[in-house]
């Protein structure tokens, strides 16, 4: 008896200095999250109901700040124009990525130079890709000029133009991030197992069918956490066009996030910016919990 | 929420370590092929390799685009080549603007912030990952619900600390606010989950502490997943730009590779053969930063892929 208790109380002991640290190894992260993510979330739900200029006083004025977001002559394209985004961006990016996934297979020569090839405008910056394409969509830029000399045909001035410019943004977007998905998918295909892929084969599963009906279902885990996530990120766009097109013409590429910053940081009104940013939360977070409810309809889990 | 999704295999990562082509020959060998799999391999080749090339072709003409002289940038027809080739113009960019500030700026806070991040990472991923201590899961599950915050959510409440801290165009609020997020955490304390326990113990029956252990045994074996959070941080630091645009405001002395870089295509109006030099020269850090991790590449999504960006 004597031992036990003995040892329960080495082990309590023990278990104490353990927590201690425990706590030692989190501490900075705890701080840091405190500070740098729990107090401003709950200070952005509280400037949200204030009115809250940069510089001066602040009063609270209740919801209001949400029912203004209504009445401003931007916000509701600015929500229009990010879904439209969405729309438009999610599936062209998905399906070319998985295009390129799928055609950069084990048989490429040089898959790896071309992988890496594809994946360089992921990381180089932004405003970089933007500039080189706002030179592109010039009126006298490289497309139309190739257009006129090749083909003797004018094309639109494109981001002088309601539509095209939100197309070109797209356009853009889409060649920016394509690397990344085609290496979350390449990084998926490269894990399926040799044996079913050896047993579709034997059965006669080749080229398409074999893509379509085996690699394609089995990485749908994948298919759909990229989904996800490109999802997420398209409705924070803002670089792409802010840089190509400064959300115009007039406010058709505007998007949440640009209309977020333009009324902090533009029209110092921080309480308005931060109830634009919760509707985006908002707006987040129900897409992606509609994703996961419908997620069991297509994806299809090993275990 | 399970807090074990998307679990890496730390022990693939640690087997695998340094031993770069163990899947490079998969599947490559297999049956002779027929000749009609030839031919569709043939068109295979033909078609990412076209795909290749127009995927190429924005960068490859903004680079002989910045080689042109100014008023030969949208000549009809349009060409390659200028009247001259003026590799002058790269120099230009840096006479024409703060443009050694801006690399400078963005070397030295993505390098801290990078810093600052594997820090908190590796010791808060050990502290979830490899201790036990009362509440340890719910404060991890509070800790990934946080990922759930988009920063773009962040960056008002964000500015007012700032200004509250006095932080506003300093270098601390270029490198502190965004260091902190869960992600590094997460990798990492998936990781160490997976390394073999009994590594800890026999060091830990040798009198080594928790330091000891931290430092000595799970850190080097932590190698591969360190790399990749570190590249994925420094790159996320490297092109952050809505928030560096927020929180300085002297672009002169504090603006950043990117801040900088659409100033100074504001600053240069119509000299978009400079605009071209100056994007192309921002481009080169980290194009040969992926050159050199290219073998990495697909792991590290595998990864770090699963949690954003």
């Amino acid at each position: 008896m004597t031992i036990t208790t003995a040892a329960k109380r080495r082990h309590g002991s023990l278990a104490k200095v353990e927590a201690r640290q425990a706590l030692g190894f989190a501490s900075p992260a705890l701080v840091g999250l405190a500070l740098f993510t729990i107090v401003p979330v709950g200070l952005s739900i509280v400037m949200s109901f204030f009115d809250w200029p940069t510089f001066g006083a602040r009063t609270f004025n209740g919801g209001a700040n949400y029912l203004r977001l209504f009445e401003d002559p931007n916000f509701l394209p600015a929500l229009r124009n990010s879904m439209v985004f969405t729309v438009l961006y999610v599936p062209l990016s998905v399906i070319f990525s998985l295009l390129l996934a799928v055609g950069l297979g084990p048989r490429i020569r040089g898959r790896g130079a071309l992988r890496v090839l594809f994946f360089i405008p992921v990381v180089t910056p932004m405003v970089a890709n933007v500039l080189v394409w706002k030179m592109l969509l010039q009126p006298q830029g490289l497309f139309n000029g190739l257009a006129q000399t090749w083909f003797g045909v004018e094309l639109p001035n494109f981001l002088a133009d309601r539509n095209w410019a939100m197309i070109m943004v797209v356009v853009m977007s889409v060649w920016q991030g394509i690397g990344y998905n085609m290496l979350i998918f390449s990084a998926a295909l490269e894990q399926l197992p040799e044996s079913v892929l050896e047993a579709a084969s034997i059965d006669g599963a080749t080229g398409f069918r074999m893509t379509w009906s085996i690699m394609i279902p089995m990485i749908s885990p994948a298919i759909f956490f990229a989904t996800i996530m490109t999802m997420i990120t398209s409705l924070q766009v803002f670089v792409q066009p802010q840089m190509l097109t400064g959300g115009g013409p007039g406010n058709s590429t505007l998007p949440l996030v640009m209309w977020i910053y333009n009324q902090g940081f533009k029209f110092q009104d921080l309480g308005l910016a931060a109830a634009g940013a919760w509707i985006l939360f908002a707006l987040i977070i129900t897409i992606t919990a509609l994703q996961f409810t419908a997620q069991k309809r297509w994806v299809h889990y090993e275990h | 929420m399970s807090t074990d999704i998307a679990v890496p295999s730390t022990k693939a990562m640690i087997a695998v370590d340094g031993d770069d082509h163990v899947d490079t020959e998969r599947r490559s060998g297999g049956a002779p092929m027929t000749p009609a799999a030839r031919v569709r391999l043939i068109l295979a080749h033909v078609a990412v390799y076209v795909a290749a090339a127009l995927f190429m072709l924005p960068l490859v003409y903004a680079f002989f685009s910045a080689l042109k002289p100014n008023g030969e940038m949208f000549a009809m027809p349009p060409s390659l080549f200028g009247s001259e080739i003026r590799w002058s113009n790269f120099a230009e960019v840096f006479q024409f603007g703060p443009f050694w500030t801006y690399i400078g700026n963005s070397l030295f806070t993505s390098i801290a912030g990078t810093l600052v991040v594997l820090f908190v990472s590796t010791t808060a991923g050990y502290a979830f990952g490899r201790l036990r201590w009362k509440g340890r899961d719910a404060v991890f599950v509070l800790f990934l619900a946080t990922l759930m915050v988009p920063a773009e959510v962040l960056v008002i409440p964000m500015f007012q600390v700032m200004q509250w801290f006095g932080w506003v165009d300093t270098y601390q609020a270029l490198i502190f606010p965004f260091a902190f997020g869960a992600f590094g955490t997460f990798l990492m304390r998936q990781f160490f989950r997976g390394i073999p326990y009994e590594l800890e113990e026999a060091a830990r029956v040798d009198g080594a502490g928790p330091v000891r252990t931290f430092a000595q045994i799970i850190l080097p074996l932590s190698k591969s997943s360190i790399a990749v959070l570190s590249v994925f941080t420094f790159l996320s630091f490297w092109n952050s730009y809505l928030w560096p645009l927020i929180v300085t405001v002297d672009y002169g002395s504090l603006g950043t590779l990117p801040v900088g870089l659409a100033s100074f295509s504001g600053l240069t109006g119509t000299r978009w053969d400079l605009q071209m030099a100056a994007s192309i020269i921002s481009m080169i850090p980290t194009t040969i930063l992926v050159i050199a991790l290219q073998k990495h590449l697909v792991k590290g999504i595998a990864m770090a892929g699963l949690g954003g960006r």
